[in-house]
């Protein structure tokens, strides 16, 4: 009797808690029941391994890519099998099985770390096509069922280091810097990095580059955090920039921890200013976001969807930019500058055409001097002078990630220093 | 004069049958729970939660043994923990155990691997058990010398592994940058466990079941497995038996570090082939609730680590299926283990009502 009292009180109390947790459910439920009530147009089954689920913002952007695919493909629910959460060890080699004997014709992986389990279960089925995005092994591997795609994130980084650039100059303009904000004659940057990878150097190099674009006389320092969501670290390294007198915080970490910060000390009076990455940065920070730069993959999923519904291959790299739709930056915040977004779109358009490269060799230099060649590793050792490795410079321009799709741009230019956070 | 309406008394004992009704019924009631839950978030029809979550935990072989690998590394860390908890000797420290023995693994996954795959295997399970026993020996010393808080200890050594850990990822990391060490010898698969019937758990399993039996054996019927339950139920009278409590502790503590050592091979070289921070996933800390709700026992270790392994990878199969949140399914974990949790103080405990000293 007592027993039965206490499980009805536990009931009711569990029963509280799901209605709380229930009440955040609608926002991804609606779009569900509009796409279950469409008839498919193909019986194929397409699985998505995640590393998080739509709480994390950069998973959020691959699941918002695919449902797009799915819409434009004329697919609906029943075709696309979802994994989420799936963590970086033989957790995704079992996922990516289970896919295949759910009948999967083709499997994503989001996450770098995937990738070698990814590579291993592409091995072993030949017959479905595997993709790791942001991967780097997919040319070597020599697997013809095994790819990687990227975006050329770095043409938004670009745009968005545009952005950032009329700030500088506005600021300059007006007289609002110190001198705490100057080095000699050049304006402090300030940049939150990850890891001290590639991907993250091609990235801050392209913001430089475009800040640069704009207002020439910067200098920038990159601070590494060592993880690519930690609010906190995020946060004190924006800190410590801003201590050292940076004016704009760019960022290559997944988190709201240095938009946060810097929003903090704007309020308190200090000039500076936040651009963001993957998501819209405003919520957080009203006035201090500028803008941030994004991937759209639903452009790639789209291609890659409609690919594999004629039965064809999968490229075995994928990189767009601009000219095809696959990066953006967001929403420009109320305190750009004067003009911003007419320079953004001109910018914008000659990335298009061609006109403007991000990696120009004539506008940076090494130890002092303008490249004229340089070797990507292409094989993953790291080791100078392999036959497989390749040249990237020809026609005046570093090719990033054009001879693979993950960025390669590893070059450290003269007027960036980089510290790690510990 | 105020009575309270219910009191607890602690029962005497429980029939077999009686336990096992309680255990039963409270399953049941977990089940009802869970399924009101699901309906309410939802809108889900239980039953089809329930058999999505066997599907997902057993609806073809691949899951069957990725649900059985996982019951299995549970079970090992459970089997390691038995017998420091059951002296008392709070073992909070398995996570960092399991990490050293995996950095031990990779390492020699790394550096050895032309000495052929049996060797490897028997150098890598021998080192593996001798540094999750050092990752356990510094605590179990201080607290047989200087009687220092083996809680806190075993705690701290887990960070001091993470850490170290963190120190050989970026060392072996591959490529250079990249935060991740990749898997190991994946051309030549050195050191990996082979596959027997399809599949590379199964010597996972053998191993398991050897130290399951092993456990079993040592803790009831062996000189040391009473000393470790003398210890365990008062230090005082083990002293006035004779028994040398610091040499017990010691010894106990180094075959517990030296199981979870065990286990971090197994997770490295049976399983992911790789090490990460995240290599233990918090198992070590999963295990101590196996241990202590089976009382010891190995085969009861099996049977809830069998349960929590369904549990797992079932609820990521609701997550998959229904498009559910996967803390959603973590709520239906929590709602079972409350009720298992539950049915242990139902079975040690009564609530009467009525006057104190009534006896019923």
């Amino acid at each position: 009797m007592k027993k039965r009292i206490l499980a009805l009180v536990m009931a009711a109390t569990l029963g509280i808690m799901a209605v709380g947790c229930g009440t955040k459910e609608p926002a991804g439920k609606t779009g569900e029941t509009e796409s279950v009530q469409r008839e498919s147009v193909s019986d194929k089954k397409i699985g998505m391994i995640l590393v998080g689920d739509e709480n994390e913002g950069y998973t959020y952007a691959h699941i918002e890519g695919m449902r797009i695919a799915e819409v434009q493909n004329g697919l609906n629910d029943s075709n696309i099998i979802w994994k989420y959460s799936v963590p970086e060890d033989e957790s995704c080699k079992e996922a990516a099985v289970d896919l295949v004997e759910q009948g999967c014709v083709a499997i994503f992986s989001n996450s770098y770390g995937h990738q070698t389990f990814m590579e291993e279960a592409a091995a072993e089925y030949p017959d479905v096509q595997f993709v790791s995005m942001t991967g780097d092994r997919a040319e070597i591997s020599g697997l013809s069922n095994f790819s990687n795609a990227f975006t050329n994130v770095y043409e938004s980084r670009f745009v968005s280091g545009v952005v950032a650039g009329m700030k500088v100059k506005e600021l300059v303009d007006q007289g609002k810097l110190a001198d705490e904000n100057m080095d000699g004659n050049k304006v402090k940057i300030g940049y939150v990095g990850a890891y001290p990878y590639a991907e993250v150097v091609s990235g801050y190099t392209a913001f430089f580059l475009g800040i640069q674009f704009i207002y020439p006389d910067v200098t920038m320092e990159v601070r590494y955090t060592n993880s690519w969501f930690d609010i906190t670290a995020e946060a004190e390294a924006a800190n410590a920039l801003m201590a050292d007198g940076c004016v704009i915080i760019g960022q290559h970490a997944d988190s709201t921890g240095a938009p946060t910060a810097v929003q903090d000390a704007l309020s308190k009076g200090k000039p500076v200013y936040s651009v963001g990455y993957n998501v819209d940065m405003l919520s957080v920070a009203p006035e201090a976001a500028l803008t941030s730069a994004t991937n759209v993959w639903s452009v790639y999923y789209n291609e890659a969807v409609k690919t594999v519904l004629e039965g064809g291959k999968i490229p075995t790299n994928w990189s767009k930019g601009y000219a095809d739709g696959a990066v953006a930056i967001t929403a420009l915040g109320p305190s750009v500058a004067e003009g911003t977004q007419a320079k953004v779109d001109e910018v914008i358009n000659a990335l298009k055409s061609g006109s403007i490269k991000v990696f120009d060799t004539s506008r940076f230099t090494v130890d002092g001097k303008h490249l004229d060649s340089y070797f990507v590793d292409m094989n993953g050792n790291f080791s100078n002078g392999d036959p497989e490795d390749k040249e990237a410079i020809w026609d005046g321009y570093f090719h990033e990630s054009e001879l693979r799709s993950a960025p390669s741009f590893d070059i450290r230019i003269d007027g960036i220093t980089e510290l790690t956070a510990e | 004069m105020n009575e309270p309406i219910l009191r607890v008394i602690k029962r005497e004992s429980m029939s077999f049958k009686g336990k096992l009704l309680v255990r039963a019924v409270s399953l049941i009631l977990a089940l009802l729970v869970c399924g009101i839950v699901i309906t309410l978030i939802t809108g889900y029809n239980p039953i089809t939660v329930y058999v999505t979550m066997a599907q997902g935990a057993f609806g073809t072989k691949t899951r069957a043994w990725s649900t059985i690998k996982e019951m299995l590394m549970l079970s090992c860390i459970a089997i390691g923990l038995a017998p420091a908890f059951k002296m008392k000797f709070w073992n909070v420290g398995a996570e960092g155990q399991i990490l050293i023995g995996g950095i031990v693994s990779a390492g020699c996954m790394i550096y050895l691997s032309n000495i052929g795959n049996a060797g490897l295997f028997v150098l890598m399970c021998i080192l593996s058990a001798l540094a999750g026993s050092l990752w356990a020996f510094l605590p179990a010393l201080f607290k047989a010398k200087f009687n220092t808080n083996e809680t806190l200890f075993t705690l701290m050594m887990n960070y001091v592994a993470i850490q170290l850990t963190s120190y050989f990822v970026a060392k072996w990391e591959n490529p250079v940058g990249s935060n991740t060490v990749g898997v190991i010898n994946q051309s030549g698969h050195e050191g990996w466990f082979p596959k027997i019937f399809g599949t590379q758990y199964f010597i996972s399993l053998i191993m398991v079941i050897i130290l399951a039996v092993f456990m079993h054996i040592y803790l009831r019927y062996t000189k040391h497995g009473y000393e470790i339950a003398v210890v365990g139920e008062s230090e005082n009278t083990a002293r006035y038996a004779g028994i040398s409590v610091p040499k017990v502790v010691i010894r106990t503590v180094l075959l517990s570090g030296a199981i979870c050592g065990v286990a971090g091979f197994m997770a490295v070289a049976g399983a992911s082939h790789t090490i990460s921070t995240s290599t233990a996933g918090g198992r070590g800390f999963t295990a101590i609730i196996v241990a202590w709700l089976a009382k010891f026992d190995s085969a009861t270790m099996l049977l809830i680590s069998l349960l929590l392994a369904f549990l797992n990878s079932g609820s990521s199969e609701i997550a998959s299926k229904c498009h559910l949140n996967d803390y959603a399914s973590k709520i239906v974990i929590g709602i079972i283990l409350f009720f298992i949790l539950g049915s242990e103080f139902f079975i040690n405990y009564k609530l009467v009502r009525g006057k104190k000293g009534e006896k019923k």
